[in-house]
Formats: C-alpha cells, structure tokens, sequence
C-alpha cells in the first residue's frame, strides 16, 4: 500500500467535494459518517502504508512517490529544479500520518455527538475534512514547496474553523468576536509564513532543491555553503514555526483560537497542527544540525515558551483557555528538546501530546457539551458523580501531561528533560523543569475546580448536567487507554533495564535513522545521549521529573482543597497574579507597540492616497474642465464671428505660406 | 489684356464678397456676398484656364457654378423656414448654437 500514500490526502478531499455537493441537504448522521469514513479509510491507508515501510529493512525505511510535475521551473542556482507533487514516507512522517488520521478519526466521531446540536453542520464537517486533506499533504509532502501547500491549507481551515461562529462575541477583555480571532490567527501566521517562505527560497538559491532526501545530502556535506547563511535559513524557517506552532513572539493567536468548536480545538489546535513547526524543524534536522546557533535559539525560545505559558494557565478562568496555554507551553517543550538534538523526544513528545492533549479538549467539549455552553471553571465544580466516564479519562489525561510515571506523557517529558541535561543545556533543563512543575499545578486545580469540590454554578444547571452520549465518550476511552499506554513505545533503556527487559525503546530505534542529530547521523546523540552519560544521572533526572509532578499536584490541591483558599492566596501575590490575569499585557504590548503604529503609518498612506495620488488625478480632470471654460468663451454661436476667426486664421496660412516661398 | 488685370478684378471681387459677409446681418444679404466670392473664384479660374490653354480650369468653374446654384436653393430654403420661425432674417440674433 506503499504506492498509494498519494491516494490519503484524497479521500478527505473527496469527502470535501461530497458534503460540498450534498452536505446541505444530508442529515447529521449522514453528513458525519461520510466524513469520519474517509478519514478512517485513510487511517486504514496510512496504517497498511507503515506496516510495509516496517517491512523494508533498518535504515532504508524510505518511500516517494511523484505523481506529477507541478513546476517545471528551469535553470534556477546553476541546477535543473522542478518541482514535483511529490509525497514519501518515513519514519518520521509514518508517526505524524498515524496520530494525524488515528486522533483525528476520534475527533471526527466526536464531533457527530458534539455537534448535534448545531444548524451548520455541513459546513462544519467540510471545513474539517479539508483540514484532514491539508494536514496529510503537509506530512505526506516530500519537498518543502508541497509542505507548504499543506501549511497554508491547515492555517486557512483553522481561520475558517475559529471563525465557525463568526456571529458570536468571544473574548470580553478584549472585545474580540470569533471572526475577529479567526483574522488574528490568519495574520499573526501570516507573519511566520513570510519568513517561511524566504527561507525555502534561500533554500532554493543555496541548494537547488527543495526535496527532504536530497537536501539531507546536500547539508551532510556542506562544504560551499557559509555557517551564517545555514543559521540564518534555520532562524527563518523557525520564525516560521513560531507562528504555526504559536511559540514567542507569535504565539497570542492560539488563546484565542479557542473560539472555534472544541473538537477543532482538539484536532488542530492541540492534536496536529499546531505541532507542524516541530514536526517541520524535525524534518529539518540535517540543516538544524548544522548551525548550532540557530538550535541555541530553538531551545531558548522553546524553554522561554514552555515557561511563560505555563505561567499564564495558571489564572485562566476559561477551561479551553487553559488547555489552550498548556499547548503552547508543551509546544515549547517540544522545541526545547529539538533546540538541544532531542529530535526523537520532541516527536515522541508530539505523539503523546496529541494523545492527551486532544483527549483534554475533548473532555473539555464533553463539559462545556454537558453544563450546555458553560466555559468558566469559576462556575464548575464536583462534576465527577454528573460525568463519570468524562472525569475518568480526563484524569488520566491530567496524569499524563502532569508526568506521572507509567503514563504517556511522563516517558516522553523525561526524554525531552535528559536530553536537555545531556546536551549541557541545564538552563534550559531547569528552565523546563519549573515549567514541568507548573504544568502540574495549572492542571490540577484544573481537574479540581471542574470535577472536584463543590458545584459553584446556579441549581437549574446543575439539574440539567449530564454526561454525553456514546459518540463522545467512547473516543474518550480510546484516547484515554492511549494517553496512559502511547509511552511505552519509548521506554527509556534505563527503565526498562530495572525489569531487566533490555533496551526496548522502539520508537526510538524507528525514529533515529530519519533524524540528523547533531554531530552526525547517530542514534545515541538523538536520544539524548543516555548511553554516553551513566545510568545513575538518568535514574536521578527521572526521579526529579516525577518529585517534580507531584510537588506541583501537591501545590495545587493544597490552595484550592478548599473553597476561598485561592482567593487568599490571589491577594496574597497580589500584582503578580494581576499580571498574570492580563496575560502580561502582551495583546496590550502588541497593540501598542505593533497595531499602534501600523494603524498610523495605514492612515498617513490612507492620506497620502487621498490628497495626493487621488489630488493628482483630480488635478488632471481640473485641468481639463478649466481650459474648457475658457475656450467655450469663443464659441459665440454667432456665425460672422466664425467667419472673422476664419479668415484670420486664413491670413496667418497664407502668411507662413508666403514666406515660406 | 494679360491675366493678371483678370486676377486683380477677382481679388477685389472676393475681398469685397469676403467683406460683405462680415459686414452684413441679413442672411440674404450674406447670401449674395457668398455668391460673388464664388464668381469671384470663377474668375481666377477662368483666367488660369486661358493663360494656361487648359480645360480644367473651365471645368472647375463649372462645377463651381453648379455649386452656387444649389448653396443659393438650400440657403434661401434655410432662410425662409427662419423668417418663418424668427419673422427675422438678421443673423446675429441666431445665437443659440453654443454652449
């Protein structure tokens, strides 16, 4: 089935074309199946597709495919380029395509239940269909050019998908409406996507392809191409992350991207597109590799990320919002661990984030579903004898992403942490580790304020509470059983080695032949280096990890076991958690400081082109209109006049003609 | 007799004719100034023609008269329909072709 991974990101385009044509006129139920089917025939696909790339033996596990030419673009930097709609398979597209079409099929059945209350779920369904076509071009893609189609494809299905309720106020502290953040996540991405795209055309200049297998060549050996132009291409195409994968300093869209419905939330701006920069900067390795000071930036900005957004779901009162700064922060782990080489901990990372993550939001849908529409923790609480099943899963969600030993989460944030430790960064170790520890507070007095404690909402809601139908919980078991088994796919060796069951990191055994670590294309550097460092560290770094965790739990359920405590403790860091509450005033800062300006310098051109490019035109018609003015003045009407003017004008002939004898 | 008596006589014809037409405000008056510029042509063109023993300077006269005759029937025409529009043939109260 090999042959035919061009034929995935079709089938959710058919379905596009199909709702497209009929969707207005299906029920839900119908609408909803033919999407979820095509996803699940590309699941299925994708799934036949890697068991065969399994087959091929170690270390050539590579497949592509051009089906055709899409430009035949010449002679460009002494080389013939064309470039190709062309797709591939390896290792590491192989985990992108299983999570994108396994947690996406997931989400596509949830959103059946969670929708049925919506007139627009047509729309909706097509929207998200397009978004799973898009999504698999840009990991299916073998060259950066078709990557890029699927790039901008997956930020319009999100700006069309955050703008689902386009009639609807979001946000009251900014008096955003939901077709407001949708622009804002089109532009603030737009702003990465810029950079992008000069760094893949520098690609071009430098090399002369923009294909992943023969620009992994080309860098192996960059012998003609300077350290600074590698950096500099690194530093683009990671600002060009930046705003996918909403990392500092353009991370502020995806907040409020949680206008959309939850299980778009879920699907892309949690499970899959929002890791496409990490994914991006992982496929990237072998020109990350190479420039050192572009992965010092990658880590720092990475760690700074995780930190400063983990802060900030501290105070979130909105339980999507929450959610929402816990992604950014675990997307900022995830660049931390490709900024230190930790490629593999940063797609392991991906893998397990898509897990728990998508399986938090879609608990979160199952609430807000249940208490109908109620968002603001501040109104939930002791949901877990209304919403068993829903409670249960996001538990587990919660103990994963908190790095409880045992669950998914917990395996791939220690690869990341050791590979940090190993790599020599300790800052930005420490950095993570902090970031780790509030990770587990901000999640548990998540978990606490909703399920936990007593309800704060009025009684007729909570009469009405409910747990949801079949359709939604069952994806969350799944996703549970999957956030609590997804990490014993990377079972570090030193681990495993207390079972005496040997190394039995497979993931990482998959992975590290379809990364470029750096110094060179090793699997120990990639992993992080825990066979070069003594066991004993490693044992320690995990032992810190998961006193860390705990610390956190502890912390959080300390403050907020009891109702009032955390009020106390608000006043009590009182400018702090201010702070914390604007969100640092970065929208604010940005308005200032970007909006501001950009506003002005918009109404001085706005001015200019009134006064003068319009005054210039209007100067001409002017021109025109008074000239004529005058000149009508010899138009008496009367004939002898004429006739005096003519003969004039006969004099002055004859006199030229005269003299000209 | 030479020529040039001839083209003198036709030059004083037509500046009068010429002189006559800014002169005047009838437009028969104006008519008949036009007419005696165009005999006055006539004249230059008849005496070309025998100075130079040609043909065509006859023929053009000819078609020149031609021409007067029938300016002079649509002219006139235009004049009465005006003097039964206006009860006025003085052409400086015609002024209503301009802006």
């Amino acid at each position: 089935m090999l042959k035919l991974i061009w034929l995935i990101p079709l089938l959710p385009a058919a379905g596009v074309v199909f709702n497209g044509i009929f969707g207005r006129r299906l029920p839900l139920k119908a609408v909803g199946t033919i999407a979820c089917l095509s996803v699940l025939i590309a699941f299925g696909l994708s799934v036949g597709a890697v068991l065969e790339l399994a087959q091929l033996p170690d270390g050539v596990r590579q497949f592509e495919i051009d089906i055709a030419t899409w430009l035949p673009l010449g002679e460009i930097g002494g080389t013939d380029l064309t470039i190709p709609w062309g797709f591939g398979l390896d290792p590491l597209s192989s985990i992108l395509l299983l999570v994108v079409t396994g947690v996406g099929f997931l989400i596509h059945v949830y959103s059946v239940g969670y929708m049925d209350h919506e007139r627009d779920y047509a729309r909706f369904f097509i929207y998200l269909n397009l978004f799973m076509a898009m999504m698999l071009l840009l990991v299916l893609g073998n060259n950066l050019l078709v990557l890029f189609v699927g790039w901008e494809g997956v930020g319009l299905c999100s700006y069309l998908l955050i703008g689902f309720y386009y009639d609807q106020p979001f946000d009251k502290r900014t008096g955003l409406t939901c077709a407001d953040a949708g622009r804002k996540a089109f532009i603030v991405n737009r702003i990465g996507d810029f950079a992008f795209l000069i760094g893949m055309l520098y690609l071009v200049v430098e090399f002369g392809t923009l294909k992943f297998s023969e620009l992994n060549t080309a860098l192996a050996s960059h012998g003609g191409t300077p350290g600074w132009m590698l950096t500099g291409i690194g530093l683009l195409l990671f600002f060009g992350a930046c705003g996918k994968s909403a990392q500092i300093p353009l991370y502020v869209w995806l907040p409020d991207a949680m206008a959309g419905p939850t299980p778009v939330s879920a699907l892309i701006h949690a499970a899959t597109m929002v890791t496409a920069g990490v994914y991006m900067v992982c496929r990237m390795s072998a020109l990350y590799s190479a420039t050192p000071e572009a992965m010092a930036i990658v880590a720092t900005v990475g760690a700074a990320t995780a930190l400063f957004a983990a802060t900030m779901g501290i105070t979130a009162t909105d339980i999507k919002k929450v959610l929402a700064y816990s992604t950014v922060s675990q997307l900022g782990f995830m660049f931390a661990a490709a900024g230190v080489g930790a490629y593999v901990a940063a797609i392991f990372h991906l893998m397990t984030h898509a897990f728990f993550k998508a399986l938090l939001f879609l608990g979160a849908g199952s609430v807000i579903h249940g208490l109908n529409g109620q968002q603001d923790i501040r109104k939930m609480g002791g949901l877990r004898t209304r919403m068993p099943r829903t409670f249960i899963t996001f538990f587990v969600a919660m103990l994963a992403i908190t790095g409880i030993p045992g669950f998914a989460g917990f395996f791939s944030k220690d690869e990341i942490l050791a590979g940090a430790w190993n790599s020599g960064n300790t800052v930005v170790w420490a950095v993570l580790g902090v970031a780790a520890l509030i990770t587990a507070f901000y999640m548990t007095r998540l978990v606490w304020l909703v399920f936990f404690g007593r309800y704060r909402g009025d009684d007729a809601s909570w009469s009405k509470a409910h747990e949801s139908p079949a359709l939604m919980t069952v994806p969350l078991m799944v996703l549970g059983v999957l956030s609590l088994a997804g990490g014993w796919v990377g079972i570090p060796a030193v681990m495993s080695g207390w079972f005496g069951a040997g190394d039995i990191n497979k993931l990482h055994h998959w992975l590290a032949p379809a990364i470029t670590a750096p110094g060179g294309h090793g699997a120990d550097a990639a992993h992080g280096g825990a066979s070069v460092h003594e066991a004993g560290m490693e044992t320690m770094l995990i032992l810190i990890a998961t006193v860390v965790a705990l610390l956190g739990i502890g912390l959080a359920w300390m403050i907020y076991r009891r109702d009032g405590a955390a009020a106390a403790w608000a006043k009590r860091f009182g400018p702090l958690h201010n702070l914390l509450r604007n969100l640092y005033w970065v929208d604010e800062f940005y308005e200032l400081v970007i909006l501001r300006p950009f506003y002005a310098l918009s109404r001085f051109f706005a001015a200019f082109d009134r006064r003068v490019v319009d005054g210039l035109v209007n100067a001409t018609g002017a021109t025109a209109e008074i000239s004529g003015q005058v000149i009508k003045l010899f138009q008496t009407g009367l004939v002898r006049n004429y006739a005096l003017m003519f003969l004039f004008g006969v004099f002055v002939i004859l006199y030229y003609v005269i003299r000209a004898v | 007799m030479g020529p040039q008596w001839l083209l003198v006589l036709s030059a004083v014809l037509f500046t009068l004719g010429a002189f006559g037409v800014l002169w005047n405000r009838g437009a028969i008056t104006i008519l008949m100034c036009v007419e005696i510029m165009l005999n006055a042509t006539n004249l230059a063109f008849i005496a070309f023609a025998r100075q130079f023993d040609s043909a065509e300077g006859q023929i053009y006269a000819f078609f020149i008269m031609t021409l007067a005759a029938a300016e002079a029937a649509v002219g006139l025409a235009i004049v009465i329909a005006l003097f039964r529009l206006r009860e006025s043939t003085d052409v400086d109260e015609l002024n209503l072709m301009k802006w």
